[in-house]
C-alpha cells in the first residue's frame, strides 16, 4: 500500500461512530472490546471530571481561582489515553484533565496545582491547570499553543532510536493546527515514522474563531495526506469510537509502522476559559444544538443498556467525589503559599552566584503580604 | 601539543563525547551526507550511523522542538543551526521551553541540551546572517550562553557544553573555523564562569570574546608599539559571567574597554560596565568605554561592512580615550 492510499482521508459519512445519542451501538458498528469494570472506571473518570470542573468554575466565580479552563462536551476525547501503557507519554494541551485523572493524578495534586500552594507539586510555578508530572509522563503544559508536537515527536523518536516500542501522544485544538508547531512536528514524525499519536480535539471553536477561519481543508484529519500518515475522523462525544480509533493508533505506532492523525470531532459547550465570554459572539442555539449529543450521557445510555449503571451507582460516585473535592479544596486553601526560599531553584541544576547574591537579599527582607491571598 | 583548527576542535570535542556517552547525538540541517555546512560534523555520519547523526527537514522550529522531546526522555541532544540568525525562528522552543521547562515544573523535567552554531558576521552575507545574538540569549536565566575565541576552548567548552545538564547555547564565529591552535587531546574541560587572560597587561583592561578576541590582541600589539600595555580578557562563557576574574583586571589597570561585535543597545558590555563601576568604582581612573558595531542591520557592500564592525583603529582610539591620550 502507498503512503497516498494509507493516507486516504475518510468521508463525512465515514465519521467513525460505535453508539448513538442514545448510546445504542450503532447497526453494524465494531464494538472495541471494553471489560466492564473498565467501562465503569470511564464512566467514573468523565463524570468526575464534570463535576470537578463545575466546582471549580464555581470557586473561580467566587474569587478564589486566578483562572479555569472546563471542557464540558468534550470530556470523551481525553480518554484517547485509554490504550497507553504506564511508559508511554502524553503531552498534553490544556483541556485533557481526564487524561491526567486517568493516568493518575489525584484530586488532592490537581487542587494543590490550581491554587499554586505549599503542596503544589510545581511548586507555585505555572498558572491554574497547567499540571507537569513527571511520575505519570505527562509533560509540563505550555501556553503559547503547538509547542508540544514537535516535542512528543521528538520523544516519540527519541524513544525509537533507543529501541523501546513506547509510544508519544499529544493533544492538541483545531485552531492549533494552524500553527508552524503542528506543521513541523507532522512532518517530523512523518518523515521519521515516529511512534506517535495526534489527538486533535475539534470542538468548534479556538476561543472566538471558528473552524471555518481555520482551515480551507474539508477536514482537520485530511491534512495528514500532506504528511505521509492516516487521517481519521472520529465522533469526539462517542467514547467507545475513540477508544477504539485510539486502540488503532497506538497499536500502529507500538508495531513500529508510524504515526497517526486523530481529529475528534467534539464541541466546547461553554467558554474557552474563565477569561472567556462565548455569549458575544455565538449563538447561543449552537451548544443547545449538541445537548443531545453529550458523551457522559450517551456513555450512561450504553451503561444501562448493558446493566450496568443505576441511578444510586451515578449518586455514590457523585457524592464520593463531591466530597473528595471539599476535603482537598479546604486544604488547598489552608495549606498556604509556596516558601520564598523556594523562589530561585530549579532555574538552573546548581544555584548560581548571582541567584545566591538575590536569594540572600530576599531573605533579609521582609515579607510582602500576598494581595492576592484571602484573610 | 597538536595544532589543530577551530572546526577540528568542535569536531573533536563532538566525536569524543558522542564515544563517551551513547546518549548525546547530533541534529540538524546537512549534519549527516553533507558533513555539516561548515563541515564541523566531518566523519561523524561514518562513525556514528544515522541513528545518532540526523539529518533533518529544513525546520529550525521542528529539530529544537523535538531536541526538547528527546531531552525529556533521557537523551543528550546537540542541535546544529547552520547559523545562529535562524535560530529566530526556533526561538520559542529555546526561550519557552528548553529554558524554563526544569523550573516550570519543579524540576521534574531538566533539558540537558546543546544549540550550537556560527554566529556573528562572516564575510558579506548582508543583513540576514550576520547578527550577534549572544545579548538575546544571555538574558534568559534558565540558559547558559557560551562563547569560544580559540581551537582549544572552542573543545574544552563543547565538552563541557555537552556534560552540562542545562541547555546551552554555544555561540562559533565563522570567522574562526579555521583558525589553529594547540588544543589538548583527550580530555580537555573548560568550565564555565571562568575567564581567561589573553594577554597580560597593566594599564587597560581589554573585554572581548568570540573573534572579537582575535582583533582585541591586534589591537593590543598596536597599542604596544605606541608604549601602552593591554591586558585582554575573554569572559568564554557569557552566562555565567566571570566578574570577579574582570574587576581583578579592572583594579590592576584602572581602565577598561569593553569590545563586541553585537549592537550597542542592550548589549552584553552594559552589564559587564553596570557590574565593574558596581564593584570597582573607586579603581577606575576613566568612565568604562564600549566599541560596538554601529546601530545598523549588516551591509552586504564590503567597505560598508568593514566600517560597521568594531575594527582595530576604534579599539586603540577607544584606548587612547580612556588614557586620556586624545
Amino acid at each position: 500500500m502507498s503512503a497516498v492510499e494509507v493516507a486516504a482521508v475518510e468521508e463525512e459519512d465515514d465519521l467513525r461512530r460505535v453508539i448513538d445519542d442514545d448510546g445504542k451501538v450503532i447497526s453494524g458498528a465494531s464494538v472495541p472490546k471494553i471489560s466492564d469494570e473498565q467501562l465503569h472506571k470511564l464512566f467514573d473518570t468523565m463524570l468526575m471530571v464534570r463535576i470537578i470542573d463545575d466546582r471549580m468554575m464555581r470557586i473561580q466565580r467566587q474569587g478564589k481561582l486566578g483562572f479555569y479552563m472546563k471542557s464540558l462536551g468534550e470530556e470523551a476525547t481525553h480518554l484517547s489515553v485509554f490504550p497507553l501503557r504506564d511508559d508511554d507519554w502524553v503531552y498534553p494541551s490544556y483541556r485533557e484533565q481526564g487524561a491526567w485523572f486517568w493516568r493518575g493524578l489525584t484530586i488532592e495534586q490537581f487542587l494543590n496545582q490550581l491554587f499554586g500552594n505549599k503542596h503544589d507539586p510545581t511548586k507555585g510555578r505555572q498558572m491554574p491547570v497547567h499540571h507537569s508530572a513527571n511520575w505519570l509522563n505527562c509533560v509540563s503544559i505550555s501556553s503559547p499553543v503547538g509547542t508540544q508536537i514537535p516535542q512528543a515527536v521528538g520523544t516519540a523518536m527519541g524513544m525509537k532510536a533507543s529501541g523501546t516500542d513506547q509510544v508519544a501522544m499529544t493533544f492538541f485544538g483545531e485552531g492549533t493546527s494552524s500553527t508552524g508547531e503542528f506543521h513541523v512536528g507532522m512532518n517530523f514524525a512523518g518523515v521519521s515514522k515516529a511512534p506517535c499519536v495526534f489527538v486533535i480535539r475539534n470542538n468548534g471553536w479556538a476561543i472566538s474563531t471558528g473552524t471555518e477561519k481555520q482551515t480551507a481543508a474539508k477536514s482537520f484529519a485530511s491534512k495528514a495526506v500532506g504528511y505521509g500518515m492516516p487521517g481519521i475522523r472520529v465522533d469526539g462525544n462517542d467514547i467507545l469510537a475513540v477508544i477504539q480509533v485510539a486502540n488503532e493508533a497506538v497499536a500502529r505506532a507500538r508495531r513500529g509502522e508510524g504515526p497517526t492523525l486523530i481529529e475528534c470531532v467534539t464541541y466546547r459547550v461553554e467558554g474557552h476559559s474563565s477569561s472567556d465570554d462565548p455569549s458575544v459572539y455565538r449563538n447561543p442555539a449552537e451548544p443547545e444544538a449538541w445537548g443531545p449529543r453529550d458523551p457522559l450521557n450517551r456513555l450512561r445510555g450504553y451503561l444501562k443498556g448493558k446493566r450496568l449503571w443505576t441511578e444510586g451507582m451515578e449518586k455514590d460516585i457523585s457524592d464520593r467525589y463531591n466530597d473528595e473535592i471539599s476535603k482537598y479544596l479546604k486544604l488547598a486553601e489552608e495549606h498556604g503559599e509556596p516558601d520564598v526560599e523556594t523562589l530561585f531553584d530549579d532555574v538552573y541544576q546548581d544555584l548560581p552566584w548571582h541567584l545566591k547574591e538575590q536569594k540572600e537579599y530576599l531573605l533579609s527582607q521582609a515579607r510582602t503580604k500576598n494581595p492576592h491571598l484571602h484573610n | 601539543m597538536p595544532i589543530i583548527s577551530y572546526r577540528e576542535a568542535l569536531n573533536a570535542a563532538l566525536r569524543e563525547e558522542m564515544q563517551r556517552d551513547e546518549t548525546v547525538f547530533l541534529m540538524g540541517e546537512e549534519v549527516g551526507h553533507y558533513q555539516g555546512a561548515y563541515k564541523v560534523s566531518q566523519g561523524l555520519l561514518e562513525e556514528f550511523s544515522e541513528r545518532r547523526v540526523v539529518d533533518t527537514p529544513i525546520a529550525e522550529l521542528g529539530f529544537s522542538g523535538v531536541g526538547v522531546g528527546a531531552a525529556m526522555v533521557g537523551l543528550r541532544p546537540v542541535i546544529e543551526f547552520m547559523s545562529f540568525n535562524f535560530s529566530l525562528v526556533a526561538i520559542d522552543q529555546i526561550i519557552n521551553h528548553a529554558a524554563k521547562m526544569y523550573q516550570m515544573s519543579a524540576g521534574q523535567f531538566h533539558i540537558p541540551m546543546v544549540f550550537r552554531g556560527p554566529s556573528g558576521p562572516a564575510v558579506q552575507v548582508g543583513a540576514q546572517h550576520s547578527q550577534s545574538f549572544e545579548s538575546y540569549y544571555c538574558y534568559v536565566p534558565g540558559l547558559k550562553v557560551v562563547c569560544p575565541s580559540t581551537p582549544a576552548d572552542a573543545k574544552g567548552l563543547l565538552k563541557t557544553a555537552i556534560r552540562d545538564d542545562n541547555p546551552v547555547v554555544f555561540m562559533e564565529s565563522e570567522l574562526l573555523y579555521n583558525s589553529t591552535g594547540e588544543v589538548p587531546e583527550g580530555e580537555h574541560l573548560v568550565p564555565f564562569g571562568k575567564a581567561e587572560i589573553k594577554r597580560a597587561g597593566k594599564e587597560v583592561t581589554l573585554i572581548a570574546w568570540s573573534k572579537m578576541v582575535e582583533v582585541v590582541l591586534e589591537a593590543a600589539t598596536e597599542l604596544e608599539a605606541l608604549g601602552i600595555d593591554a591586558e585582554v580578557l575573554d569572559p568564554r562563557s557569557l552566562r555565567p559571567l566571570d566578574i570577579d576574574s574582570m574587576v581583578e583586571s579592572v583594579k590592576k589597570t584602572g581602565r577598561c574597554v569593553i569590545v563586541e561585535v553585537g549592537w550597542s543597545m542592550c548589549g552584553l558590555g552594559a552589564e559587564i560596565a553596570f557590574q565593574l563601576q558596581r564593584e570597582c568604582l573607586d579603581y577606575l581612573d576613566a568612565p568604562v568605554e564600549r566599541v560596538t558595531s554601529d546601530d545598523v542591520p549588516m551591509p552586504y557592500a564590503k567597505n560598508l561592512e568593514q566600517e560597521v564592525m568594531p575594527q582595530v583603529k576604534d579599539i586603540v582610539a577607544a584606548v587612547k580615550h580612556v588614557l586620556y591620550l586624545d
